[in-house]
């Protein structure tokens, strides 16, 4: 186990050098000029090029980035270009919302997939399993702006059941959590209702059966929790589709989160804020991605971590 | 004994199972489809009764009607099941589960996966028990114990906190037992439970059901194919064919006077012990095939730094010779290391050791050439895995052709259909499917698929294993045709000592990946010297009511595993010649 950690921890630093290297590299050959944001549109061009040298971007791009890898190492995500203030700090401000919502949308997918993915698989080839998968269809493929949009238009604007947008009640956070988990929801209803049609059909199922447990028992102790395996390991995949998603939505509803954050830095070009959240997703990403690997073996026993 | 015997205390039990004019109907798009018609018979307290037949029969669903547990477009169209007084069959479902697994209970066939991968034993015995009597947990798991203990399950305490994958097949079996008689049922039905089992943990198992029948009094409805198990085990014989009863009757009568065609094909068929006779030892010919101190070993990787700390010794220093002409059987258990061998002929593992076949000497796994396969064929357990789903079987049978370059595609064409007369089918045949043929006519393309370079070894791994022994004694016949007709060897893997006993010129017997003794059959059979060929011999099931077998200790025991410590490799056995080429290993 300590050995298994051990190998995990350092695959985990090779995949995040490999992001800050790419990322880094990308931002870097981008036609737009962050110090062209900085100093304005009536700069003159020597103010323009002592910027540039007072930032650092004049010098090649190996300097850069050995120089960015060397503060990060230090935990010093560097300054933001245009917010005068530390993108550590900035990030840690906008991280709970974010989490926040994150938790609201894994939520909203398990139990929207699940429960629809189960009902299928127990309703197989009928109109209730037919309509559920059209549903779980409609989900994967409509685009989250669309969805966030009509959630807000239909309980927002025409409802007024919930808030249009902004943070801090409960009521702020469901659509938003909504809008994210959707895809999810959808995914994970197909994906469940094929591996419980899956486990249905195994042979312990039958010998549940004959022992003359419940219908409830049968469902909820033997097939969910081996059905649900591959489910979890989606989780820890999907925290990389949340980090996509969550730039979308946290724009659409107002959320004050890190997606927020990251569209207005894009759209200065402030390459550190960029950077830290590039980073601060990657972390996510590789540490749902663990926890999900950790957490396999106590639901299945045959699994060992080696 | 069988209470056959004792025909006065059957007349007097009374009947706990009743089924009467029971027929099940799959629904398909063109209508209700029987897939058993008219099935009636009775079930006393205290008896076993067999319900015998080849795959298709019906058997099966028989029992699953009996149980409510039909597939969701299956049920039961007309009759009555009646266990007591209640018809099963008129039971709301609420009602029929709390009868499940409570006065009638079921086990299956394939106890690798019939007990839940992600609960402990413990877990799901104690659940099977207060699924129907509301017991304080400590009390359950008294009783899940007491189960284990009733199985004969070693260290049962430590049993309960295990996870199936934990357990072997027979232990899994064992498990499967103990949760079907937790709460001592009145019916206990047995599905093919020892088909899925090595021959030894059979015999063990059918000893556990044949005492616990004694013990509680239990009624086991025993569903089987092999005439063996039934002989054995039952008082009464139902036969059925294509879902429908062929006949019915007390065991020896079923075995000495069957009145119906089809029961007296089927006994037939049965391949039996010591029942061909004696024949000339042929004269001896050039070895085709021959291994010297062949061994095979895998590394398998633990610990922390995944360092090879242990080592699966599969084969172990086996020598020997296959001559023309010459069917030689490799018998033993599962991991005796048998298919091993066949997969090193083949080239499919890295070996150590000489592989000679047919003239050319092999040293390793790399030089087992394209020129040495087409002189070594290979016909697998499972002819419906073997054979190309989306490939004509004309065009299966002619790829060794095409892959070695023989001919142009007329001569192919003929070479094929000349080998489908061959092996019994039409040459109109070849342009079909795989799934369009039953199980027997699949692995006929299989045997034609390796005939057709002409090779002078075959090596038969488990060919004959899952056919019907019907189609199974036809195989078995065209096996020994061809070589008649050919000259073709055959090295014949098998764990039935049965169909090895009607094949095989020469017999070794392989346990822990060693040969302990090897002869000619009439020598290995007629004259066994080593412990481990007699307890195989012996725990084979003898298809003949009468035939008594000498009281044994019960035992529990597993076949102990090849895994070794690297540091600790295994004795080699030394085999000593008793006269004309009968080896027996020493020490």
């Amino acid at each position: 186990m300590a050995g298994y950690l051990l190998r995990r921890l350092v695959q985990s630093v090779l995949i995040l050098l490999g992001v800050t290297l790419v990322t880094f590299f990308l931002l870097y050959v981008l036609p737009a000029d962050p110090v062209r944001q900085i100093a304005g549109r009536s700069a003159t061009a020597e103010t323009v090029e002592s910027i540039r040298r007072q930032l650092g971007l004049d010098q090649p791009f190996w300097v850069q980035y050995g120089r960015y890898l060397w503060n990060l190492l230090h935990l010093d995500l560097g300054r933001s270009y245009l917010q005068r203030s530390e993108v550590a700090e900035l990030i840690r401000a906008r991280l709970p919302p974010t989490l926040l919502l994150m938790a609201g949308a894994i939520l909203c997918e398990l139990v929207l997939g699940l429960t629809m993915g189960i009902v299928a698989a127990l309703r197989p080839g009928t109109a209730t399993d037919n309509g559920l998968m059209i549903a779980s269809f409609v989900g994967v493929s409509a685009p989250q702006f669309v969805v966030g949009l009509l959630l807000l238009y239909l309980f927002g604007v025409r409802l007024h059941w919930l808030p249009i947008s902004g943070y801090g009640t409960f009521a702020h956070l469901v659509l938003p959590s909504l809008t994210l988990g959707i895809l999810g929801a959808g995914w994970y209803s197909r994906m469940m209702r094929s591996s419980m049609v899956e486990v249905l059909r195994q042979d312990f199922i039958r010998t549940a059966r004959a022992k003359g447990l419940t219908r409830r028992r049968v469902i909820l102790r033997h097939a969910l929790p081996n059905a649900i395996l591959p489910i979890v390991a989606m989780i820890g995949i999907d925290i990389g589709v949340f980090m996509g998603g969550i730039v979308v939505v946290e724009s659409v509803f107002g959320w004050p989160g890190i997606g927020q954050l990251a569209w207005q830095a894009i759209q200065r070009v402030d390459i550190p804020i960029i950077m830290g959240v590039t980073i601060v997703s990657a972390v996510a990403i590789v540490l749902g991605n663990l926890l999900a690997d950790l957490v396999a073996p106590f639901i299945d026993p045959r699994i060992r971590l080696r | 004994m069988t209470l056959a015997e004792a025909p006065m205390a059957e007349a007097a039990a009374e009947t706990v199972l009743s089924v009467e004019g029971l027929t099940v109907s799959v629904a398909t798009e063109g209508g209700l489809r029987p897939l058993v018609r008219d099935a009636s018979f009775a079930l006393r307290r205290g008896e076993t009764l067999a319900i015998a037949g080849e795959s298709g029969s019906g058997k099966s669903i028989t029992s699953l009607a009996v149980m409510g547990l039909l597939p969701v477009n299956v049920r039961a169209t007309a009759g009555a099941v009646r266990l007591g007084g209640t018809d099963l069959l008129r039971l709301p479902e609420g009602r029929l589960r709390g009868l499940r697994g409570d006065r009638i209970a079921m086990i299956f066939q394939e106890p690798m996966t019939s007990l839940n991968p992600v609960m402990t034993v413990g877990a799901q015995l104690v659940e099977a028990i207060e699924a129907h009597e509301p017991l304080p947990r400590r009390e359950a798991q008294a009783r899940a114990l007491e189960a284990l203990r009733a199985v004969r399950l070693s260290e049962p305490e430590q049993r309960l906190r295990q996870y199936p994958h934990e357990l072997s097949g027979g232990m899994r079996q064992r498990v499967m037992i103990a949760m079907a008689i937790a709460l001592r049922p009145d019916v206990l039905i047995a599905d093919e439970p020892t088909t899925a089992l090595d021959v030894t943990v059979q015999r063990e198992v059918l000893d556990l059901l044949r005492d616990l029948r004694r013990e509680m009094g239990t009624a086991i409805v025993l569903i089987t194919h092999d005439m063996g198990v039934v002989a054995e085990m039952a008082d009464r014989v139902v036969v059925m064919k294509d879902g429908a009863m062929v006949e019915e009757g007390p065991v020896r009568r079923i075995f000495e006077a069957p009145r119906e065609d089809y029961t007296r094909a089927l006994l037939a068929a049965v391949p039996r012990m010591g029942s061909r006779p004696a024949e000339a030892p042929r004269p001896r010919s050039a070895p085709v095939c021959a291994l010297r101190d062949l061994t095979v070993r895998f590394d398998l990787h633990r610990g922390l730094l995944g360092r090879a700390t242990h080592r699966v010794h599969a084969v172990e220093g086996v020598s020997f010779d296959i001559r023309a002409g010459e069917t030689f059987a490799l018998v033993g258990e599962s991991g005796c290391g048998k298919s091993t061998i066949a997969k090193a002929i083949a080239g499919l593992v890295p070996f150590e050791g000489e592989i000679e076949v047919a003239g050319r000497k092999l040293h390793g796994q790399g030089d087992v050439t394209r020129a040495v396969r087409r002189d070594a064929q290979i016909v697998f357990q499972d002819p419906a895995a073997s054979l190309d789903p989306r490939m004509r079987v004309g065009d299966l049978v002619a790829e060794p052709l095409v892959v070695h370059g023989v001919g142009h595609r007329e001569e192919r064409r003929a070479t094929v259909e000349r080998l489908f007369e061959q092996v019994g089918l039409s040459r109109a045949q070849a342009d079909r499917y795989p799934h369009e043929f039953s199980g027997g006519q699949r692995q006929r393309i299989c045997i034609a698929r390796a005939l057709a370079l002409r090779p002078k070894l075959i090596v038969a791994d488990e060919s004959v294993s899952a056919l019907d022994v019907s189609v199974q004694a036809r195989v078995l016949a065209l096996l020994r045709d061809l070589q008649q007709a050919t000259g073709v060897s055959f090295l014949f893997i098998s764990h039935d000592m049965a169909v090895v006993d009607s094949i095989a010129d020469r017999v070794a017997v392989m346990f822990l990946g060693q040969i302990v003794e090897m002869g000619t059959r009439a020598q290995v059979f007629g004259d066994p010297r080593h412990a481990y060929t007699r307890r195989l011999i012996e725990a084979v099931p003898v298809p003949d009511p009468t035939h008594v077998r000498p009281p044994r200790e019960r035992m529990a025991s597993e076949v102990p595993s090849p895994v070794r410590l690297r540091t600790d490799p295994p004795v080699r056995l030394t085999l000593r010649d008793l006269g004309g080429g009968h080896l027996v290993a020493v020490g």
